[in-house]
């Protein structure tokens, strides 16, 4: 009897490389603060956002995402043709179907790549780094494009005080591939669906069909509660993502979260008892809160400004909508 | 174990000066978080996690905008306690 062959395996995996783009639109917080009664203090005293990043109406989620993939490909010296898979996370593709991985493995050359989209909110990047890194090391995928794409103010209300105002557009793409030396450590990842409301979409487009005086769908969260979980129930994660690797918070050198509040961010670094040596990841200011996005944003902010340098051990976390989490410790390309 | 309200307002004023920088002394029963005490809702959820901590309580999210002052929070810690 034949018997049945399954893929080689590869020992290590790493992110060879990765690429960056913003909405090009700098929108301030006196910009955004009168419809939502606010100011330029509460707003940096509250979240830490001087400024977001938006893209205007000639963009789109998935023209940033091939912005963002084209700059990563490039740095990583490949061409799209060298791509065997096409993980996109993003909660703005405006269609249900097909995939925007489908549409983007087209546009970037990466045909007949498997291309597929992960809904895990601003955890999807790490998310799609652990699958990433699994694909590879399984021998099922050489080389694996993960994307965390938003356009982000689509779905925003400009009198919503609860999230709308954090948010900004941009996408973070990496490329993942085999290495000679450990370059990703186990993903910690999980899910609450006892909080799905936490962070949510105001109606269901069934809701909307039924009755279309709702309006276009809007996200809310319950700032305090997510703030809560965030802050505090995250720390353990981070720490177990450490402990898999192998590492400590001394060995850390760069801490990326994902980039949702300053505030969360500072009482992160203080539940996990980072030394103050090691860098920490503040795109947020800057940037906004671009979900999916801004770890990789954030990690290629470090770069390009040489606050950390390839070959550092960063340890990323993102978090969100879901509520779903995940975690690891890699090597920065 | 059950603590008596004075232990419960101590330690509470412990963490508020603690996520504040306020004095000990400043954090009286009759204090508003808010007003008083100008903690945000976003520094009352770190005190209201700490607080739950040293106090073996949970403290649910909705319940928080209840707690107005020093005073409400040791009342439900109490409370939660018993």
């Amino acid at each position: 009897m034949t018997s049945l062959q399954q893929a080689q395996p590869t020992q290590f995996s790493r992110i060879l490389a990765i690429g960056a783009e913003r909405g090009e639109l700098v929108v301030t917080n006196d910009d955004i603060a009168g419809p939502i009664d606010s100011s330029d203090e509460w707003i940096r005293q509250r979240t830490g956002i001087v400024t977001r990043r938006r893209a205007g109406a000639d963009k789109d989620m998935l023209d940033l995402a091939e912005a963002a993939s084209n700059r990563a490909l490039a740095a990583a010296g490949l061409t799209g043709a060298d791509i065997d898979a096409v993980i996109l996370s993003t909660i703005t593709h405006m269609h249900m179907t097909p995939s925007a991985a489908a549409i983007l493995a087209e546009r970037i050359g990466a045909t007949p790549a498997a291309a597929y989209d992960v809904s895990a909110a601003c955890a999807g990047y790490a998310y799609g780094i652990g699958q990433a890194d699994a694909l590879v090391r399984s021998g099922l995928a050489r080389h694996v494009l993960v994307i965390g794409a938003e356009k982000l103010s689509e779905i925003i209300d400009p009198t919503d005080r609860s999230i709308s105002f954090l948010l900004g557009d941009g996408a973070g793409a990496a490329i993942v591939g085999p290495s000679d030396t450990p370059g990703i450590g186990p993903t910690v990842w999980g899910s609450d669906g006892s909080k799905a409301t936490a962070i949510r979409q105001t109606h269901s487009w069934t809701e909307l069909r039924e009755d279309p005086s709702l309006g276009w769908p809007t996200l809310r969260q319950d700032g305090q509660t997510v703030f809560k979980w965030a802050s505090f129930q995250m720390a353990p994660v981070a720490e177990k993502a450490m402990a898999e690797a192998g590492v400590t918070a001394q060995d850390i050198q760069v801490f990326i979260p994902h980039q949702a509040n300053m505030r969360i961010i500072d009482q992160m670094k203080k539940q996990l008892g980072l030394p103050d040596t090691v860098v920490i990841a503040r795109d947020i200011a800057e940037t906004g809160n671009t979900s999916a996005a801004s770890i990789p944003l954030a990690a290629e902010r470090l770069l390009s400004e040489g606050q950390a340098n390839s070959g550092d051990l960063a340890l990323q976390i993102g978090f969100g909508a879901g509520l779903v989490y995940a975690a690891q410790v890699v090597v920065l390309p | 174990m059950a603590n008596t309200d004075q232990e419960i307002l101590e330690g509470l004023a412990e963490i508020v000066a603690e996520e504040t920088g306020l004095d000990t002394a400043d954090v009286l029963l009759e204090k508003s978080f808010t007003d008083d005490l100008d903690i945000d809702s976003l520094s009352m959820m770190t005190i209201v996690t700490h607080a739950e901590d040293k106090f073996g309580v949970r403290i649910p999210d909705e319940e928080v905008k209840n707690l107005a002052t020093v005073g409400d929070a040791v009342s439900f810690i109490k409370g939660a306690q018993d």
